[in-house]
């Protein structure tokens, strides 16, 4: 390939302290993921899945090894600088949308736009949720919403600050299959059209299907690479 | 993320919970008002006191027989008190009054009233700047002639001729002898020193002679001296002591009379008051400090169930400084606003201390000093901020994958 990967991982080792035991939650892990691709991780619970998962959004760091995203290394970063990276390259979808409760759609969306010090976020807020089919509904609150509207929520704001990568973990986790089977399409559009990186994180065989590329993760390590 | 929205923010999570934030906010009103109104009410009490004491003249000191070690000492006699009016001996004294005063039975009709009687010259209505509602004062005539008759307070009116107008003229007996009514003073009100009201006033001869035997017969009781400045009290004193030290024939040293100063009793009377004041606005810093303690607990229940929204937040790209800001503008604003409300309760109850207080004849009139306003302002808010700041910099620390898991 000639162009750098987005995503590169090598020898990837995270160990948390339980108490007197050392657990090995990622064993040296290696793998690489190229821009526009869009790639499923699954493997039972417990296979440290959800820890590379974390590590991959820059909201855990590693124990050891490398990573780096979009030719910036992560590991190692201050907080404020790690925080800095999963405003403005990581986009997160999750299982349970994680939206609040007390703010309109524009205002959730708009939320990493803040962050990112914009001062007037309106405007893009609403492009952003237009693309994800939500124009109509950008004043109302998450409970007003049904279901598969609040994920739409959730992935305009994942997207609304152009990231390097969207990170999904279960997105279809929380939905009706009829609304998973909408937020799936949208997902795999946002990558087909509009060439945007994604990761999704599961356990549903039928969703990594839908994938190029599937990594599957055991026992901390990187047991299998299907693509 | 810039201030505004901050605020906004702030003021949005506040209103979702409206009767936690209310109480907690309730907690500062408490205790902003207890202090802001203490505050006022002592500063009010201490500006009472020295318009009394005021009015009362500061130009003024008294001279009373005896002393500390000295035995027998020599009488105060009216003959002492116009020694001191000679002009040449004492060119700071303006005025020279005796006095001797006793509690004696005054009775009219069949109604009897005990009261204060006190003997004096006319000089006394201008010193203790009072004034004669009906009639007149007694005069150096009825000195001179020992004759028998009396002013009266207010107090003593009401009591003895309840719903009479007609008094003047009257006679009433005092220690059993008839003494006709010449005058009515007008109310004075109360002070800190008793009902100004309650007391009869007679010539001091006739008091000397007829109610209030002294041994020997010329003797007085007090002699209230007014010094013709506030500034020449001190030599109007020394003079004065002069006097006496020459007519008793006594040592150097060793004075048989005391002096006791006005503008001493002044300022032993403002330390008794601020040292209150200070004593007051104490207990209701405690219940402050209480208040703030309230923010601190909710606080801290707020970090408690946001810990998801703070675990999202720090996905999205919040710092640990936008976390910690957006918590302490929580705490900061409900204190202020408990603080700003305090600030009204706090007047409401000044006045109603106030209206109290003149209900009771003793004017206080609370006092609420800018100063006041701006510490309980800054003091609300500097206590929102300090009591904020434990639970919000557990909020900033949380690590953002523990607080996304949580539920």
């Amino acid at each position: 390939m000639s162009t750098p990967p987005v995503i590169q991982v090598t020898n990837l080792v995270k160990t948390y302290k339980m108490g007197e035991v050392e657990v090995h939650a990622l064993n040296g892990v290696s793998f690489e993921i190229f821009k526009g691709e869009i790639v499923a991780i699954i493997g039972p619970s417990g296979s440290g899945k959800s820890t590379l998962m974390n590590i991959l959004g820059c909201l855990d760091l590693p124990t050891s090894g490398n990573y780096f995203l979009d030719g910036e290394k992560v590991s190692g970063l201050s907080d404020a600088r790690l925080a800095s990276i999963r405003n403005r390259k990581v986009g997160f979808i999750f299982q349970s949308f994680n939206l609040l409760s007390r703010s309109t759609a524009l205002d959730n969306v708009s939320l990493p736009l803040r962050y990112a010090g914009i001062a007037r976020p309106h405007a893009r807020a609403k492009a952003a949720l237009e693309s994800v089919g939500l124009g109509e509904r950008i004043g109302h609150k998450p409970s007003e919403l049904s279901g598969g509207q609040q994920q739409r929520v959730a992935i305009a704001r994942a997207l609304v600050n152009q990231p390097s990568i969207l990170l999904a973990d279960e997105p279809t986790g929380n939905l009706d299959s009829r609304s998973g089977k909408e937020i799936m399409e949208l997902i795999l559009s946002l990558n087909k059209e509009r060439g945007v990186t994604v990761i999704i994180v599961t356990h549903d065989p039928n969703i990594a299907a839908q994938t190029q590329r599937t990594l599957r993760v055991k026992d901390g390590l990187l047991e299998e690479v299907t693509g | 993320m810039n201030f505004g929205q901050q605020i906004m923010e702030a003021l949005v999570s506040l209103t979702s919970n409206k009767l936690r934030s209310g109480l907690t906010i309730l907690g500062i009103v408490i205790g902003v008002a207890a202090v802001i109104a203490m505050l006022a009410v002592g500063r009010g009490a201490q500006n009472s006191i020295d318009a009394q004491i005021q009015s009362m003249g500061s130009n003024l000191f008294f001279l009373n027989s005896g002393a500390r070690n000295v035995r027998n000492p020599k009488p105060l006699t009216l003959q002492d008190a116009e020694a001191m009016m000679n002009p040449d001996l004492a060119p700071s004294v303006l005025n020279v009054v005796p006095t001797i005063q006793g509690r004696l039975e005054a009775v009219y009709a069949s109604t009897s009233y005990s009261t204060q009687v006190i003997g004096t010259t006319p000089g006394y209505a201008d010193l203790r700047t009072l004034s004669v509602a009906d009639g007149e004062f007694i005069s150096d005539g009825t000195v001179t002639n020992k004759s028998a008759v009396a002013v009266l307070g207010k107090d003593v009116v009401d009591n003895l001729f309840p719903g009479t107008s007609d008094i003047v003229g009257q006679t009433i007996r005092l220690g059993g002898q008839p003494f006709k009514v010449i005058g009515v003073l007008a109310s004075k009100g109360g002070s800190s020193f008793g009902s100004q009201d309650d007391m009869i006033i007679v010539p001091l001869t006739t008091a000397q002679l007829r109610l209030l035997r002294r041994n020997p017969a010329n003797r007085v009781d007090q002699i209230m001296v007014q010094a013709v400045s506030k500034e020449t009290v001190t030599k109007a004193i020394e003079e004065t002591s002069q006097i006496l030290r020459d007519r008793h024939k006594t040592r150097v040293g060793q004075d048989d009379f005391t002096v006791m100063n006005m503008s001493e009793i002044l300022s032993a009377a403002s330390s008794i008051t601020s040292i209150f004041t200070i004593f007051l606005g104490g207990i209701a810093g405690i219940s402050l400090l209480v208040g703030g303690i309230g923010i601190m607990n909710i606080m801290f229940v707020t970090v408690t169930e946001r810990t998801r929204e703070i675990g999202l937040r720090k996905a999205l790209g919040a710092r640990k400084i936008d976390i910690l800001i957006q918590f302490l503008l929580e705490s900061a604003t409900l204190s202020l606003i408990g603080g700003l409300i305090g600030i009204v309760v706090a007047w409401g109850i000044s006045t109603l201390v106030g209206r109290i207080a003149a209900a009771n004849n003793t004017p206080i009139t609370p006092e609420i000093g800018i100063d006041a306003i701006l510490m309980a302002t800054l003091f609300s808010a500097a206590i929102g901020l300090f009591f904020g700041i434990y639970p919000s910099s557990r909020a900033a620390n949380l690590e953002p994958v523990e607080a996304l898991r949580s539920e």
